[in-house]
């Protein structure tokens, strides 16, 4: 059968349509990176809207420097020190967001209790709540913690706001962990959070790849939050820099694309090396053998 | 060591009762075993001594001792579940040391259980692999010695034999039976399969729609059902059942079919009095009905005419599908019968073993 239909059928004149229109759409999403790689390798001279599609004459790193350590004589200062701001902010972030919904989990997919039916899509609406409707209010409790205006600030709200993602994920994740596993551990006389820790979490590799991957890129490409709590420039994460780096009067755009690939570089990083993990992790429910 | 009472047990899940009005004394060193078909409340049973489920309704006593709000892990219990669950991170050393650690028993007394029971299972090669580097079978080990090193009062088996194999089955049948034997000590076991239950059990607790129907020994389950479920369950093939009436000819009893009639023995007659003119089940077990020709000596034989629908030959015996009317039965009979699909032959009833029922109540008439 699939010898006649592969030789006929009409699927096979579609198949170079279909290809033909699938690059045309990887190439329209990928002319953006084209067009910041080049100018990120421009000098500023080169930079015009006339030869905008023109490559560069040679190849110059300095602009990807002066993102970088900036310049104090003129006033203008580098991503450094945004970079590792950002850095000390995804890291906690991610990883105490990971762990809540890790616990989360847990209790709403092996410990159900009463109410726990209503209380898990009540956890699922804080998905739904959009950033800019809860603004003023954030500032108002941070400042009331004292923690307005701070990277701890700014960690907590994005643990906040990752938990209901994050426990979705693992609740999700631990459904496929069998509950005889658990039950096992309750008969050997483990407590609710010793078969946490000795049993469930040392299975929970896979969620959390999924779960750290998820909120980094998130929490790392944030931009709103960012610049609603840090309003001073050394507190202020990569994102919001990258914005700050244009400056008032003149647009050196080889500068700024450089940053913005610097900006980008961890998260794509992230994805190049653990993507796969990422897909695995996803799909890891459904292919328990 | 200890014994186990249910005491008007009822589990109910929503508007689903589970287990209902469960009444059983289960003695020290006894092996009972729970049987019956899928979502009968055996499991449930089970998981209510575990504690893994909370009663309803009732109390359950581990010798003597009133445990419906004591966490499983204080139940002094051991249960080995149908998926072995056991710990996918773990060496099965660290599997079977997991309960001795969280217990806080000292390292040399956990290396000498998990020694002694590695042993008796045949595992010691296999201590430090992990789970899935292990056969079905020897999960299946590991997941018994994991409850063996806790040395509990009772162990819990939630069919554990039902993921392997069938020969693998009928291997592990053996071992616990000798496991029992060893650890003198009580077995509570629950199963679908009347094979494992005949085999196994110092008693059977036969249980249907959540209600315990039988508790007796294996034997006296085959010989003496109490009623139709129970007779129907136990023994493979399962026994025939025949609508029929019981009627006076003469001085005799028959039981009759509309197809068949066949006299019942002067000295059973008498117990079947307040039947007669009565509609009835007649049920006969497989191995009651003979080839006339090979009948042994010394049983009231009626022979009774029928056709044959499909023979299948097992070696050391043939399963005979014979058709009587509306009615299509079994018989186990000699391998040197020579029947042919459609032939209309003669075969013999057993009627020194018979049962009748009640065919409202479905409960033996005795």
């Amino acid at each position: 059968m699939s010898a006649r239909s592969s030789a006929f059928t009409p699927r096979r004149l579609y198949r170079p349509l279909i290809y033909a229109a699938l690059i045309a759409a990887a190439a329209l999403y990928l002319l953006p990176v084209y067009l910041l790689l080049i100018t990120s390798l421009k000098s500023f001279q080169e930079v015009r809207l006339a030869a905008m599609w023109d490559l560069p004459a040679g190849l110059s790193l300095e602009s990807f420097v002066r993102a970088w350590v900036g310049n104090k004589a003129q006033g203008f200062t580098g991503l450094a020190g945004n970079f590792l701001n950002s850095i000390y902010l995804t890291v906690p972030a991610a990883s105490i967001s990971a762990l809540l919904g890790s616990l989360n989990g847990y209790v709403f997919s092996k410990w159900k209790f009463r109410g726990s039916e209503v209380l898990f899509p009540a956890f699922l609406f804080g998905l739904f709540i959009p950033y800019q409707s809860i603004l003023i209010p954030l500032v108002v409790v941070l400042q009331k913690m004292h923690l307005y205006g701070t990277i701890p600030g700014l960690i907590f709200v994005h643990v906040v706001y990752g938990i209901p993602i994050t426990t979705l994920i693992f609740r999700n994740y631990y459904a496929s962990v069998p509950t005889e596993l658990i039950e096992a551990a309750k008969i050997d006389g483990a407590s609710l959070l010793g078969i946490y820790r000795w049993v469930l979490f040392p299975l929970s590799l896979p969620g959390f790849v999924v779960t750290l991957i998820w909120q980094f890129t998130a929490i790392w490409n944030d931009f709103l939050f960012g610049v609603i709590v840090t309003s001073r420039p050394v507190v202020q994460p990569i994102t919001v820099a990258l914005n700050n780096l244009a400056g008032s009067y003149v647009v050196e755009w080889n500068v700024q694309m450089a940053g913005a690939l610097i900006t980008a570089l961890p998260t794509l990083l992230v994805y190049i090396f653990l993507g796969r993990y990422f897909v695995r992790g996803l799909l890891a429910g459904s292919l328990k053998g | 060591m200890a014994s186990v009472t249910y005491e008007h047990v009822t589990k109910e899940f929503g508007s689903v009762v589970a287990v209902n009005d469960l009444n059983l004394q289960i003695d020290d060193k006894e092996f009972l075993v729970f049987v019956g078909p899928s979502g009968c409340g055996k499991t449930t049973a089970l998981r209510l001594l575990a504690g893994l489920e909370e009663l309803t309704k009732g109390t359950i006593k581990i010798s003597e001792r009133v445990v419906n709000d004591v966490p499983p892990k204080d139940r002094d219990i051991a249960m080995v579940f149908q998926s072995y669950a056991l710990y996918p991170h773990l060496s099965v050393f660290e599997n079977l040391a997991f309960g001795l650690k969280l217990r806080k028993t000292p390292k040399a007394e956990i290396k000498r259980r998990v020694g002694d029971a590695a042993e008796i299972l045949g595992i010691t090669d296999y201590l430090n692999r992990k789970p899935r580097q292990l056969s079905g079978g020897q999960r299946q080990r590991v997941a018994v010695g994991r409850a063996i090193v806790r040395e509990p009062k009772v162990f819990l088996f939630d069919e554990p034999l039902s993921n392997l194999d069938a020969k693998l089955r009928v291997a592990m049948r053996a071992e616990l039976s000798k496991l029992h034997h060893r650890l003198q000590t009580t077995f509570i076991y629950v199963t679908h399969d009347q094979t494992e239950a005949m085999t196994m059990a110092s008693r059977i607790a036969v249980m249907n729609n959540g209600v315990l129907l039988q508790l007796d020994t294996p034997q006296n389950l085959y010989d003496q059902p109490q009623n139709m479920f129970v007779a129907g369950f136990i023994g493979s093939p399962a026994m025939n059942f025949f609508r029929a009436r019981l009627r006076k000819d003469g001085g005799r009893l028959l039981v009759d079919s509309g197809d068949f009639a066949v006299p019942v023995p002067a000295e059973r007659a008498r117990q079947f009095q307040n039947y007669v003119d009565r509609p009835v089940v007649f049920g006969v077990r497989p191995e009651d009905i003979f080839n006339p020709a090979f009948t042994p000596p010394g049983i009231h034989a009626e022979n009774v005419e029928v056709k044959v629908d499909v023979t299948e030959l097992m070696g050391n015996e043939i399963f005979l599908y014979l058709i009587s009317g509306p009615n299509i039965f079994i018989a186990r009979v000699d391998p040197r019968t020579n029947f042919h699909i459609g032939d209309t032959v003669q075969v013999a009833f057993n009627m020194d073993n018979f049962h009748l029922f009640d065919p409202e109540t479905e409960l033996a008439i005795r």
